[in-house]
């Protein structure tokens, strides 16, 4: 039986079978509908995850020197023996920065922390005030919307003036230009020189409450009494070049303490990388979970598609019969069937994907979740989808196919 | 018509392809159906031989294997044991792709139920064995058209078989069964779904067809159809029990021949 004849056949089957074809091409449709869905969702989460939560919370290729680590679960016993270590001053800081290349790598120490702050006539706020040094605004990668950054004689003078986060500019001074007006933060008064670019929020955290003023002005006794360092943050030219880094950082400190070989370390280094990987892996997680559901949708919508051929197989017995006794072979028979399902199954792949599509982007404009359609989730649907359909329509056909033309007209 | 002797020799030499006069041989064709360990022996070594141009009527009660060996001969069931040839072909020897080559180029088959497609059209039931043996669409439309016409439903073409009378879609199926060209016409009880009045119609048909040169072989029941063919053979219990000529029938029974 020639090609064409087939798909004549299966088109004439389709039309005359209403229910299910309508059900066949519901089946792939939902399955390849949520694929879509549920991977753009997932890939637009990560996206996000890698290219903006990351970078804005802890910039690119970069790793900080501390006196211990940050975010760990500690025992009690090595929570004593964390502070017995010295704390870190400007001295070590200085040691950090020369050791490193400076053409290519960038330090700047850092003390963070909230503190109110406050203008006449308004309810003062919390701010993440922020004590560090010029080379901070490159490490971040922050655009100075208005005004400028401080540079590094206003560091070495210990100048008292803030750049700002744009949430603190329209909070304070809505409607006004806040360039060369003041803001008391734990009741000194700043200079306010330069207003940083919105940067959005991260799940809910504003990244524009930001106050950053010269290490050297008196914003850092605030946020630290002692006088010490938080953290040094350096910055690697490439991601590759980050473990070089923490290498000669770890050497020039170990020998500007004093440490002898046996020793270990009394001070941590922590790698922006070892977040990166956990975002990986988080990353990771999330596509599986989210190819997993649909594809488990998938496989239900199969079993289902396969049921329904295999009942419209058993009905149809009688026609495998009648068409075999008329001279069809086993493979006239497939050819049929084969047609038939792979019709419904792409034109239902089809229609889910533009409706995946469509509800990604649905689901994007309507709450806060992103979305991005990643092409291969696209071709991945439309193959699986259909694949599941011809398989589903296929297995049963193929063994209606096998029987005798007069076993198969003995079927009621 | 075959002579006894002529079908004596032609069924007993057993390996030997017979000659192109013959379109059916059948040697010692048995068929038996496992029904959980009891085994029922329909068909128990049946010898039957059918020249061109014959016109068989198979008669005998009911379970003595008439409907397994129309089944056998037309190649929809296979034999457990014995030799078929089909105008000097070995059928008893081939698969399933061969066979169904077979079923569409030498022979058509006429049912009881007349198994066409209920969602098809007249003309779409009679071109499918041309779909299958790959004739073009339009040759198709024509040849299918003539057939119908020859079964005087030119006028019918476009209906559903549910809005045909059981007659006409029997004739429908006989259009079907003889649109390829086959070397020979099964029918399996074609009037036993019928009454008499519309037996007789399908009568006529197959007497034309007969007088035109077409080997027929049908089943049947009642002596009166019977009757209208030229060999009578009677199966009991799986076996032939007797092999008549149609005077030898009508006398046997004290019935006429019927005159049409
Ligand atoms: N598919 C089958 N499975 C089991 N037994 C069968 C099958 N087909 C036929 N038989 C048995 O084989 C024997 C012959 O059956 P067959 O249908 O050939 O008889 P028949 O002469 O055509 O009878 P009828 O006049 O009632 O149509 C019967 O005993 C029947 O029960
Ligand atoms: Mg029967």
């Amino acid at each position: 039986m020639p090609f064409l004849e087939a798909v004549r056949l299966a088109l004439q089957t389709i039309r005359v079978q209403k229910l299910k074809s309508f059900f066949t091409l519901t089946g792939v449709m939902i399955g390849v509908m949520f694929l879509i869905a549920v991977v753009s969702i997932v890939e637009g989460m990560a996206d996000y995850v890698e290219n903006d939560f990351a970078v804005s919370i802890i910039g690119t290729n970069t790793f900080t020197v501390r006196r211990y680590p940050n975010f760990q679960d500690v025992s009690d016993e090595e929570w004593r023996r964390l502070q017995r270590r010295p704390r870190l001053y400007a001295p070590a800081a200085a040691v950090v920065r020369e050791a490193l290349p400076s053409a290519t790598y960038r330090t700047a120490m850092v003390n963070e922390s909230f503190l109110p702050a406050a203008v006449p006539g308004l309810r003062p706020r919390s701010v993440q005030a922020v004590a560090t040094e010029a080379s901070y605004f490159d490490i971040k990668d922050y655009e100075i919307a208005q005004g400028r950054a401080f540079n590094a004689q206003e560091v070495a003078l210990g100048a008292k003036v803030l750049v700002v986060g744009s949430e603190v500019a329209s909070y304070y001074y809505a409607g006004l230009d806040p360039i060369g007006r003041e803001l008391r933060v734990t009741g000194i008064p700043y200079t306010i020189i330069g207003v940083i670019e919105a940067q959005g929020s991260v799940f809910g955290f504003s990244l524009d409450r930001l106050a950053v003023a010269p290490i050297t002005s008196p914003l850092s006794r605030a946020l630290r009494p002692r006088g010490d360092v938080e953290e040094v943050v350096v910055q690697a030219p490439t991601r590759e070049a980050i473990l070089d880094g923490q290498e000669i950082v770890r050497g020039a400190l170990r020998a500007f303490r004093g440490l002898s070989p046996g020793e270990e370390d009394d001070f941590s280094i922590a790698s922006s990388d070892a977040a990166l990987s956990f975002l990986d892996e988080l990353k990771g997680k999330l596509v599986l979970f989210g190819t997993a559901l649909p594809a488990i949708g998938l496989i239900v919508g199969a079993l289902v598609i396969m049921n329904i051929m295999l009942v419209a197989v058993a009905e149809r017995t009688r026609e495998i019969g009648i068409r075999k006794a008329l001279g069809a072979r086993r493979r006239d028979i497939i050819a049929q069937f084969l047609v038939e399902a792979s019709t419904l199954s792409i034109l239902g792949a089809m229609i889910g994907a533009g409706l995946g599509i469509g509800l990604a982007q649905l689901i994007a404009a309507v709450t806060p979740l992103p979305a991005s359609v990643a092409p291969w989730s696209l071709v991945a649907a439309l193959v699986v989808g259909a694949g599941v359909g011809i398989t589903a329509g296929i297995y049963p056909a193929s063994r209606a196919a096998r029987l005798d033309p007069i076993t198969a007209l003995r079927q009621e | 018509m075959s002579t006894a002797a002529e079908r004596e020799a032609v069924t007993s030499a057993v390996g030997a392809a017979p000659d192109r006069d013959w379109v059916i041989v059948t040697r010692g064709i048995k068929r038996e159906y496992d029904m959980g360990g009891e085994i029922i022996r329909a068909l128990r070594g049946v010898d039957i031989a059918v020249k061109r141009n014959e016109y068989v009527a198979i008669m005998g009660p009911s379970g003595s294997g008439k409907s397994t060996l129309m089944n056998i001969v037309g190649c929809l069931d296979t034999p457990n044991a014995g030799e078929y040839w089909l105008n000097g072909q070995l059928v008893s020897a081939m698969q399933d792709d061969a066979l169904a080559r077979v079923r569409n180029k030498e022979i058509g088959f006429v049912f009881q139920t007349f198994n066409l497609l209920p969602r098809a059209t007249a003309l779409a039931n009679v071109e499918l064995p041309l779909v299958y043996a790959g004739v073009p669409a339009a040759e198709r439309k024509r040849r299918a058209t003539e057939a119908l016409e020859k079964v005087q439903l030119g006028q019918r073409m476009h209906h559903k078989p549910n809005e045909l009378s059981g007659g006409q879609r029997q004739r429908v199926a006989i259009a079907r069964a003889l649109v390829n060209d086959p070397s020979i016409l099964l029918a399996d009880e074609p009037t036993g779904n019928l009454d008499s009045q519309t037996s007789e119609e399908i009568m006529r048909v197959f007497e034309h067809l007969a007088n035109t040169g077409q080997t027929v072989i049908m089943v049947t029941h009642e002596p009166d159809i019977a009757a209208h063919a030229r060999r009578v053979v009677v199966l009991r219990d799986g076996t032939m029990a007797s092999d008549e000529t149609q005077a030898q029938f009508v006398a046997r029974l004290g019935i006429h021949a019927p005159q049409l």
